[in-house]
């Protein structure tokens, strides 16, 4: 049986004197894949914040590996990759730039191998070089979601991650979190989609009361 | 060693995004020139008064220079949302606000410093304050690069910080004020301004020190919404 790597116990959270949810408990273990649904203004996006370490918004216990989050916290960002809604690039600097930022936040040794074949994968080759602003609004989407691809993690959170993106490459996302959750990753998501993929999907409705 | 590396990485990353985009900080640059040019018209041009005016004019517009600048050490990341990826990222935020904000001050601070001779020579310094008048502002600068990056963090998340950010560190920058225009002061009249410049340099230590502590604190707290 795969270990638990993320627990949540009676989680709650308010926003402006209005409850977004209450005694939310769930546990997400390796090769789980957890969609985050519900209407917008629902709370998926403060969940998601909070459960990133983001936001201390909340009241109730996350566990990761059956530690509190404060203990963790170094262990937990380093098995975790977060990817928000906003654009989480810098629109002056190149795909390649961006990426070798990113990576250098994560500790990884300066190679750019791996950037490469991370930007090859999510359908920019011949874009490393080009500044991001002069990229379409999907392309500047896959440079950030190329980052899934150059930094190794246990647990990925990605909030919206098919804003923009193509019909292709919905596809190819669902793919690419099908193949991630086989290798035994865990995947905690907000969309509006509804997912297509070759995994048992758990589905946490939020705004239903 | 990995520390060095990550924040030699934010520094290259940060000059490299402001060398594209170019109005961020040579705004500041062209209101130095500006307001210090505007002085000699108005005031008038009498070698004698405008050479007394001179420290105390060029180091309160190169203060408010660095005032203008400051708002935009962490904008930019906060609205494209890469100042989440810095926060989470399991290394110390200490080197990134530390490289972060030495980017801004060579992007801010030193220009201002390297430039201001030329503005000397405009607003009649003497050439004995000259030498002073570069080392206090390179110094002193660097001190207002990292106070104004405390105001910077905690008022990033404002939509409109800017009033409450001036009021946050204006009062911190009087005592860099001080130190700085009195060393040009002293260096005209011939005397000793190593005093002064060691001031600022136990400044320069300690917003080193403890600044870092206070951004990475303030922009944790900007975050969390």
């Amino acid at each position: 049986m795969a270990q638990t790597g993320l627990e949540v116990r009676q989680l709650y959270s308010e926003r402006d004197d209005r409850v977004l949810f209450a005694e939310l408990c769930f546990t997400l273990s390796a090769g789980d894949v957890l969609q985050i649904a519900g209407p917008n203004g629902s709370g998926k996006t403060s969940l998601l914040r909070i459960l990133a370490g983001l936001s201390s918004r909340y009241q109730g216990d996350i566990l990761w590996h059956n530690h509190s989050l404060e203990q963790q916290r170094a262990d937990y960002l380093q098995q975790l990759l977060y990817i928000g809604h906003g654009a989480g690039i810098k629109a002056a600097l190149s795909p390649l730039e961006n990426l070798r930022w990113s990576c250098a936040l994560r500790g990884l040794p300066a190679d750019d191998n791996p950037i490469r074949s991370a930007l090859a994968k999510v359908g920019l080759r011949g874009f490393e070089e080009q500044a991001c602003y002069s990229l379409s609004a999907g392309q500047q989407r896959r440079v950030n979601l190329a980052r899934l691809f150059c930094i190794p993690a246990q647990l990925w959170i990605l909030d919206e991650p098919f804003t923009a993106i193509d019909q292709r490459g919905v596809a190819e996302i669902e793919q690419w979190i099908s193949d991630f959750a086989n290798t035994g990753g865990a995947i905690l998501l907000t969309t509006h989609h509804r997912l297509m993929i070759n995994r048992p999907l758990r589905i946490i409705e939020l705004g239903e009361r | 060693m990995a520390l060095v590396s990550l924040a030699l990485a934010v520094l290259r990353r940060d000059l490299l995004a402001a060398a594209r985009r170019g109005s961020e900080w040579s705004n500041p640059l062209v209101f130095f020139v500006m307001v210090c040019a505007l002085f000699p018209l108005g005031i008038g041009p009498e070698p004698q008064r405008l050479a007394e005016l001179a420290p105390g004019i060029l180091w309160v517009v190169a203060l408010l220079a660095s005032l203008l600048a400051s708002d935009t050490v962490f904008r930019s990341d906060y609205d494209d949302a890469t100042l989440e990826q810095m926060l989470l990222s399991h290394q110390a935020l200490y080197p990134q606000v530390i490289a972060k904000t030495l980017a801004h001050w060579l992007l801010s601070g030193l220009p201002l410093s390297l430039l201001s001779p030329l503005l000397g020579v405009l607003l009649h310094l003497p050439a004995a304050g000259m030498l002073a008048l570069m080392a206090s502002l390179a110094l002193g600068s660097a001190v207002l690069s990292f106070i104004g990056a405390i105001g910077a963090a905690l008022t990033v998340g404002l939509r409109k910080g800017g009033l409450l950010l001036s009021l946050i560190i204006l009062p911190l920058y009087i005592p860099v004020l001080i130190f700085g225009s009195s060393a040009v002061k002293t260096a005209v009249d011939g005397g000793p301004f190593l005093p002064q410049l060691a001031m600022l340099g136990v400044f320069f230590l300690i917003a080193l020190a403890l600044a870092p502590l206070a951004i990475a604190g303030a922009l944790r707290i900007s975050v969390d919404q």
